[in-house]
């Protein structure tokens, strides 16, 4: 029996209106990344994690227990479950096997990232416990209603604190504030740019070369929905890396299966596997743009190849 | 015979988002689904815009399995805005179906 689709996006979208949040994320998980880096509170640009990467642990281990019950006729007792979470948050206990080793990593990825705009020079804060989700698995879902409320929630955010201007982490995050909230939240005025665009107009010099070739894996959302191509590829360059050719990127690149995880667990192994397959034939050492891209492809590679964050990349050659 | 539903035609009508008119069946869009043959956005597109709500409803699974990751639309011919006509039909799916608000 598939996965109910109705229930499992009525959990969701619950979460987003009674929780903030599509899943639970405490608050040291939200901002333990932050720790030590002295970044200061708010301010008039600030760094918008968006939450993807706190997240992602916690939307693995939910996508793991959603795959057990695929076929499964526990699925038909999702219904009761949404009349439950409401109630009592649910997906807390589901999430509660989140994998400790990615979140370390994933904060990592934050680090590097503020790291290498501190060095950049570029002025920035950040929100801390105010940071809320940006709400785009909801838009992307066809959940408008909710999503409208939970975008003018997080603009009065940035409002109350004085931002005109979000430095952006991860492709979804950055497409729907940019494209989407606009259409959602009226005279919207902030800026919107991402870290690489950022980092690539900034000359940052290299600190340690890399001489070494590797496999780019392009995000959907980053190539087909920002055009967004020349900038990690740039940042790339200068630091010595040369990226291998491949038939299917840039805006013709291929979905890592990630965004079908949570209703369509099998189809979305299938297509990442699809797309490791494509990625290995040119190379074992893979750099992904998206915390989805990489925990999907991950997990269809099994070991099989390395793939990190490309922040990781940098941070070797742009940091000391 | 196939039911006409006059909620969908009309919802359609008053919509700005949906825009598959343009399109000319030709399957670019299908030969280039990562998803294989499983999503038929032609098909299900005339399904709609012929208001067949029931034959909408049984293509549910695909158009909540679609990816949205646009690889269609980057080589249609008719510049239909493929990703953004299905996130419209789970907006209608989740709103007149599944009852969420």
């Amino acid at each position: 029996m598939p996965l109910p689709i109705g229930p499992v996006l009525g959990i969701l979208s619950d979460n987003l209106r009674i929780r903030g949040s599509v899943l639970p994320l405490s608050r040291s998980e939200a901002t333990g990344w932050a720790r030590g880096l002295d970044i200061p509170r708010g301010g008039n640009t600030v760094l918008y994690t968006g939450l993807m990467y706190q997240l992602i642990p916690a939307i693995d281990a939910l996508a793991s227990q959603m795959a057990r019950f695929e076929d499964s006729t526990i699925a038909r007792l999702f219904g009761l479950g949404r009349v439950a979470n409401k109630f009592i948050n649910l997906s807390f206990f589901m999430a509660l096997t989140a994998s400790k080793e990615m979140k370390q990593e994933n904060n990592q990825v934050l680090r590097n990232i503020a790291e290498m705009l501190k060095k950049a020079g570029v002025e920035f804060g950040y929100l801390y416990k105010q940071e809320l989700y940006s709400g785009a698995l909801v838009y992307d879902e066809g959940m408008d209603e909710s999503f409208s409320v939970h975008a003018r929630r997080v603009v009065n955010v940035f409002r109350k604190n004085g931002v005109r201007c979000v430095i952006t982490v991860d492709p979804h995050t950055t497409s729907i504030l940019r494209d989407v909230y606009p259409e959602f939240v009226q005279d919207f005025d902030i800026d919107v740019k991402n870290y690489m665009e950022v980092l690539a107009e900034k000359n940052l010099p290299v600190m340690h070369e890399q001489n070494k070739e590797l496999v780019i894996h392009d995000s959907c959302v980053y190539a087909r929905y920002e055009g967004m191509i020349k900038q990690p590829r740039s940042l790339l360059a200068n630091a010595g890396i040369t990226v291998k050719g491949l038939e299917l990127s840039g805006r013709s690149t291929h979905c890592c299966g990630g965004p079908i995880e949570s209703l369509f667990p099998s189809k979305a192994h299938e297509i990442a596997a699809n797309r490791v397959g494509q990625l290995k034939e040119k190379g074992e050492d893979i750099v992904t743009m998206c915390p989805i891209c990489q925990v999907n492809l991950r997990k269809a590679a099994a070991g099989s190849c390395h793939i990190s964050d490309i922040s990781n990349t940098f941070a070797k050659a742009y940091l000391s | 015979m196939e039911k006409v539903s006059s909620k969908l035609a009309a919802k359609l009508k008053e919509s700005e988002e949906f825009n598959a008119q343009a399109c000319y069946h030709c399957g670019t869009c299908t030969a280039l689904c990562p998803l294989g043959y499983k999503i038929v956005p032609r098909k299900l597109f005339r399904e709609v815009m012929l208001g067949l709500e029931d034959k909408v409803k049984e293509s549910i699974p695909e158009i909540y399995s679609c990816l949205l990751c646009r690889m269609c639309e980057e080589y249609c011919p008719a510049e239909v805005h493929i990703a953004e006509n299905i996130r419209y039909l789970r907006k209608y799916i989740n709103e007149e179906v599944f009852e969420l608000l």
